[in-house]
């Protein structure tokens, strides 16, 4: 990946990313929320990961933000009531901690990592075939029990959202 | 010109502090839930830029498998949000304290 194409992938994702936090109503946060998704699969594919960023773009993008906009539209709270805007101290709080936060993440990464490093990165790392060879085999545990996962929260997402039945 | 995997890995940083603040700034479940979403998908492009890095398939399929969970996390967690809203008649965060003594 150039430079230049991961600086505007990367600027992307970061607008969109604050476009989630700072946008009034729900249905625009979730519309950011799938911009910033398909950005995010762009950079897998730069980094040779296709087969990951197909997994993305529909899982993400095409399962969780259409949930997430279906429920929105179910409940219909689309716009927040503002009482977020009534507590200013908490905001600066939250984004004083943040900013901390950012800042041992930043140190950890200048002290821990190789940096500069460029990665070889064969342009077929991340395809179909190669990543199905090791996870039918080396881990395939995992694989299954992410099935039985799935199955449990099909069958707890249906009981919880199920209505009551009069008595 | 290449770009160094340190570039990605403090994007990712910048994406999941972005989340952090979200989740502590706003008080709609469903825009805290998005944060979480970031925030988790920032991880999984840390795996597969490490997982480039070192020219390694492993931090792809724990990718694989976040994805899977973060799936079982949206579907009841939002349930859970659709049940609140049964319940309490709300998505603000602060109106719910059931378990407040």
């Amino acid at each position: 990946m150039s430079l230049i194409s991961f600086f505007i992938l990367a600027f992307f994702a970061l607008l969109t990313a604050l476009g989630v936090l700072l946008s009034k109503n729900a249905v625009y946060s979730a519309l950011s929320l799938l911009a910033h998704f398909l950005t995010i699969a762009l950079l897998y594919f730069a980094l040779s990961a296709q087969f990951l960023g197909i997994v993305q773009v529909i899982v993400y993008a095409g399962a969780i933000v259409v949930l997430f906009l279906f429920v929105i539209m179910l409940i219909g709270g689309a716009t927040t009531p503002a009482i977020h805007e009534k507590r200013p101290i908490a905001r600066v709080a939250a984004t004083v901690l943040g900013a901390l936060f950012l800042l041992g993440l930043m140190v950890v990464l200048f002290k821990g990592l190789p940096l500069g490093a460029t990665p070889a990165g064969a342009p077929d790392a991340g395809s179909v075939q190669a990543v199905a060879e090791p996870l039918y085999t080396t881990y395939l545990l995992p694989f299954e029990l992410a099935s039985v996962l799935l199955l449990a929260g099909m069958l707890g997402g249906i009981v919880l959202a199920l209505k009551e039945r009069k008595r | 010109m290449m770009t160094p995997t340190s570039f990605i890995l403090i994007l990712s940083a910048i994406i999941f502090t972005i989340g952090a603040v979200g989740v502590l700034v706003r008080r709609n479940a469903l825009i805290i839930f998005m944060s979480v979403e970031m925030m988790l998908n920032s991880v999984n492009l840390t795996l597969v830029a490490v997982a480039n890095q070192w020219g390694n398939l492993t931090g792809q399929i724990f990718a694989f498998i976040v994805i899977a969970v973060a799936a079982v996390e949206v579907a009841v967690g939002l349930a859970i949000i659709i049940a609140i809203v049964r319940h309490k008649d709300t998505t603000n965060i602060d109106e719910v304290h059931l378990l407040k003594g």
